[in-house]
């Protein structure tokens, strides 16, 4: 297994959300991924976006701008 | 010529679109690797389409479900309780009538608004049946039996006046007609994708006002909130229990690039061209009655009649093995509609037509009818 490394974690409610939030990253060119979310966080749907903790502001203000709300952000080792 | 019951002859793309899913697609929300995100993917994609397709706030208003049916019990039973008054009218399906009926023997009370001779109503009966307790005013935007068009922006207007919820069966409009749900005051908007959206059988969806809950009509899987003991109720997710048709769905997709790309007026233009010469052609046909309101061609492109005495069965078969064309006769599904036309024994012949069908084929058909009432 690869080394774990503190990263951004992005949760949502449903999967729709999660797809929201992929389409509208690829759109704003804003970096990251979809990962399942990391068993160390209780989380309503099982996707996640995975980004590097220094794209925090990048992200939350790109979310806002596209309407799309996150169940929680969270910052753990994946 | 039976477009109304489903359009069978599809894009080449949707075919295409199904069979490549068939190969390729995960199962939603349930995990992510790829196939998995690939389902998901088209499915979100699919709501955005549909959410401009038909002027929605938010693609996550946008639920799939199997077709207009489930979407109009989802929000009948969803919406309705006890004590409630809802107003119907007699052009409805009986995907309509159907769980209204259910609905009342639980305590909620209905009324149906009477429809004249021509199959059509008139929007002030509605607004005088309104009631103190009225809820809900729920009707088609076209009839499946006569092919008439009504008019949801006026009644939306007027039910939205008095602040009810208004719901919208568009099984035999969306894809042909234009609709704007916030335009047009539509709360609740239920549609099958395998009518004039060209999609596949199996996919029908609805849209609901943000903001408006409605109660599920089914509880389960979702990818969701795994072990909590209620289904979530976030939408979509809370309308959408168990695995979606992502088949059918990609199937959709596609046919709303393809509804985009050829244009829904050119679409409807080139259907109401096939009526209006199939009408214009049988008319005046001794023995050949046209049930509907054809004051305007601004319709759905269906004309259903009856020859003479004949049982309308017969006419279908005979139009099938004769001459090869495909018709619906007997009952449509719209017992109250029946009545007020008069055709609850007989039934009725309906020929809906595509932008597929050619004038070669109408005239064929003209043909037929002509010779089938000589006979």
């Amino acid at each position: 297994m690869r080394k774990k490394e503190l990263k951004l974690v992005v949760t949502f409610h449903t999967t729709a959300d999660a797809m929201a939030m992929e389409k509208a990253c690829k759109e704003y060119h804003v970096p990251g991924r979809i990962i399942p979310v990391p068993r160390a966080i209780s989380a309503g749907c099982g996707l996640s976006w995975c980004a590097e903790l220094s794209d925090r502001e990048e992200i939350a203000a790109m979310m806002e701008k596209a309407g799309i709300k996150e169940e929680e952000m969270h910052e753990c080792m994946v | 010529m039976d477009n109304a019951a489903t359009t069978m002859h599809k894009p080449q793309a949707v075919i295409d679109a199904v069979a490549a899913a068939m190969g390729s697609m995960g199962n939603a929300g349930r995990g992510a690797n790829e196939a998995s995100l690939s389902a998901s993917r088209v499915i979100y994609d699919t709501r955005d389409k549909l959410c401009r397709f038909f002027g929605g706030e938010n693609p996550r208003q946008f639920v799939f479900t199997n077709n207009s049916t489930e979407s109009l019990n989802i929000a009948i039973k969803g919406l309705l309780n006890p004590g409630d008054h809802v107003i119907t009218t007699m052009l409805e399906h009986n995907s309509v009538l159907r769980p209204l009926y259910e609905m009342e023997k639980k305590g909620v009370k209905l009324t149906i608004i009477k429809s004249n001779e021509k199959g059509t109503f008139d929007l002030k009966d509605m607004e005088e049946a309104i009631l103190p307790e009225t809820r809900m005013i729920i009707c088609t935007n076209g009839s499946n039996l006569t092919g008439n068009y009504i008019d949801i922006e006026k009644v939306g207007e007027m039910a939205h006046a008095h602040g009810l919820l208004f719901v919208v069966d568009a099984s035999q409009t969306a894809g042909v007609f234009p609709i704007d749900v916030q335009k047009m005051h539509v709360d609740v908007l239920c549609f099958t994708g395998h009518k004039g959206l060209l999609g596949p059988q199996g996919i029908g969806g609805m849209y609901v006002r943000e903001g408006l809950s409605v109660r599920p009509l089914k509880s389960g899987g979702s990818g969701v909130k795994t072990y909590s003991k209620n289904h979530p109720i976030e939408m979509p997710t809370a309308l959408e229990a168990g695995t979606l048709n992502g088949h059918g769905i990609a199937g959709l997709n596609a046919a709303v690039d393809y509804i985009n790309e050829i244009g829904i007026d050119t679409i409807r233009q080139k259907e109401q061209c096939c009526m209006q010469r199939f009408y214009e052609g049988v008319k005046d046909i001794p023995g050949v009655k046209i049930y509907g309101d054809f004051t305007s061609f601004n319709r759905c492109a269906i004309v259903t009649l009856n020859i003479g005495d004949y049982d309308s069965s017969e006419v279908s078969d005979e139009l099938l093995t004769e001459y090869g064309i495909s018709t619906r006769p007997g009952g449509h599904c719209a017992p109250l509609m029946h009545e007020a036309l008069g055709t609850v024994e007989q039934g009725a012949v309906r020929f809906s037509f595509s932008h597929y069908n050619t004038d070669e084929e109408v005239d064929t058909a003209i043909e037929a009818v002509r010779q089938l009432a000589q006979d």
